[in-house]
């Protein structure tokens, strides 16, 4: 029961790393808390709907929905900060600018498509659940660690492991000297803007499947754990929501299964609170700086 | 000429930093620009460098007019810099802020990264190869691989020029370089400098220190008050009234006059 917990908890928590590391990439290089975020994650659940409604099985609905809500992102950073980047505006102007942004998207999707919750297509995903030593895990939930596995680890290898990782490093410490170094910061915040939209619109697919709920709010109630996740684990550290994301996908498994499921979220925010009582830079956190 | 201002102008509120300065860099050697604090120096580098954008006036680099150019641009077309306040990349190692120096150079698209082809794979060794043969040029390889942010003073400037030269720059603009160093730290720095000009690299460098300065240019363009004062040899420089006048003030200049 426990391991099934368990197990369960580091399911869900996977999704929720998945979705801050974008959220966390965003704020470590390009410096704003922007909260258009969640709503990536919404247009990835509802176009990976769509396309699996038109007969696309998950395996390529999944990819395409993580593509395009990349391109969103891209969009609505170019309309929203471009202008306040400029103008160096401070981070509470583009706090208050993606509040507004996000709200009034939110509404207009409700307005447009109506609040019900929507399903995924039945069978949407082939085959039972697999059952071994005990445990029980759906392909849903296969589905779930492959992608968040694969998706994670690549981002870990282009951050670590490549020269554009490198460069993008360097935009995410000093963005003025990295632009002298001849590294075309303008285009480079694109492809953050791309990579992050990507990973909140897989997380939106995989947290759709996981719950089989669809409905236009869903990226807001994401986007307090998105914060939780990104706060503990250290703004901008990459590892840090990692760790930070599995550990709140289990503590809510186990509120729910031991204690009782309405108290989920107090629990979810207590830890918030805890962690930031004890270490104020997150679980990992060093004094300073910023890490991308 | 590998560098040319023309009447080149930057206004702030209620001051003129950098007032319709003419400057000419050559193709090869060491040039200065040099002034008292407050003369327009750094802003004439940032200016040149594309960190500021001009209120007026041209800037001609390599033969093509780069005054609408951004940053990154002047960088790949062979321009780099270093800075009066430090600003190495902390939190990389050594080898990796040399690297990032050779983004200029970097030719590797994005599919071409991601599957590792052998193209990429060469370019990848070659720039390791590039990036530390800078390192050994400032005498840094030793310490490739630690923090750069906890590397002494003197060695962070050092950096700051390896990572400048990684990029096989055909100008190498300089602020301050000696700035807070030792008289050793500034004899091997001016040794540094000149073995980067016997390399094909043309310095310009920005210094208040006069003796650092005449020893090691071919000429020297004075700043005071954001104006262009003298153009020529160092040693003519000293002769100079204006330029007297402007390092130790009129009146100190008259007394030295009439004791000379």
């Amino acid at each position: 029961m426990l391991a099934q917990q368990l197990l369960n908890g580091l399911l869900l928590g996977a999704t929720y790393a998945l979705f801050a590391l974008g959220f966390t990439l965003m704020f470590g290089v390009l410096r704003v808390v922007n909260l258009t975020y969640g709503f990536y994650f919404t247009a990835g659940a509802f176009i990976a709907l769509w396309l699996t409604q038109f007969g696309l099985s998950l395996w390529l609905a999944l990819p395409a929905a993580a593509i395009a809500s990349g391109g969103i992102a891209v969009a609505v950073d170019w309309l929203l900060l471009t202008r306040l980047r400029r103008a160096k505006a401070d981070e509470l102007t583009s706090l208050m600018v993606t509040l507004g942004a996000v709200l009034a998207l939110y509404a207009a999707m409700t307005a447009w498509l109506g609040p019900d919750i929507r399903r995924l297509p039945p069978g949407v995903i082939a085959g039972g659940a697999l059952e071994a030593f005990g445990l029980r895990v759906s392909t849903a939930q296969l589905l779930i660690l492959l992608a968040c596995v694969l998706l994670a680890g690549g981002l870990l290898w282009l951050m670590r492991a490549t020269r554009l990782g490198l460069a993008i490093r360097a935009m995410a410490e000093r963005p003025d000297t990295a632009a002298l170094m001849g590294i075309a910061t303008g285009q480079l915040a694109a492809l953050v803007s791309f990579i992050s939209g990507a990973l909140a619109g897989a997380g939106g697919v995989l947290i759709g499947l996981n719950f089989n709920a669809i409905h236009p709010y869903m990226g807001e109630s994401m986007m307090l754990r998105g914060f939780v996740v990104i706060v503990v684990g250290g703004l901008g550290d990459i590892f840090g929501a990692l760790a930070a994301g599995l550990l709140l996908g289990v503590v809510e498994v186990l509120t729910a299964g031991y204690l009782a499921s309405g108290l989920k979220e107090a629990v979810a925010f207590a830890l918030l609170v805890a962690v930031l009582w004890t270490r104020p830079s997150g679980l990992f956190g060093v004094a300073q700086g910023r890490k991308a | 000429m590998l560098l040319a201002t023309e009447q080149l102008t930057r206004r702030y509120a209620g001051l003129i930093a950098v007032d319709a300065v003419d400057l000419a860099v050559p193709d090869t050697g060491i040039h200065a620009v040099i002034g008292p604090n407050g003369a327009g120096k750094t802003t004439l580098f940032n200016l040149i460098s594309g960190l500021t954008p001009p209120s007026s006036g041209r800037i001609v680099f390599a033969g093509s007019d780069v005054t609408g150019d951004p940053a990154d641009r002047r960088a790949r077309a062979g321009m780099a810099r270093t800075f009066q306040n430090i600003r190495v990349f902390n939190s990389m190692s050594v080898l990796d802020n040399a690297l990032t120096g050779l983004h200029p150079r970097l030719t590797a698209s994005l599919p071409a990264i991601v599957t590792r082809l052998p193209g990429f794979r060469r370019e990848e060794s070659a720039a390791i190869a590039r990036a530390r043969a800078a390192l050994g040029l400032a005498g840094l390889l030793t310490r490739a691989h630690e923090a750069a942010g906890a590397l002494p003073y003197g060695d962070q400037r050092r950096l700051e020029i390896a990572r400048a030269m990684a990029g096989e720059p055909r100008l190498l603009l300089l602020d301050e370089p000696a700035a807070g160093m030792n008289p050793a730290e500034r004899a091997s720095l001016a040794a540094l400098i000149r073995a980067i000009a016997a390399g094909g690299t043309t310095v310009l460098l920005v210094e208040h220190d006069m003796p650092f300065v005449m020893g090691l240019c071919d000429s020297v363009t004075v700043l005071n008050f954001g104006r262009r004062i003298f153009s020529g040899p160092p040693a003519a420089a000293r002769q100079n009234k204006a330029v007297i006048e402007a390092y130790l003030g009129p009146k100190v200049a008259a007394r030295l006059g009439g004791a000379a």
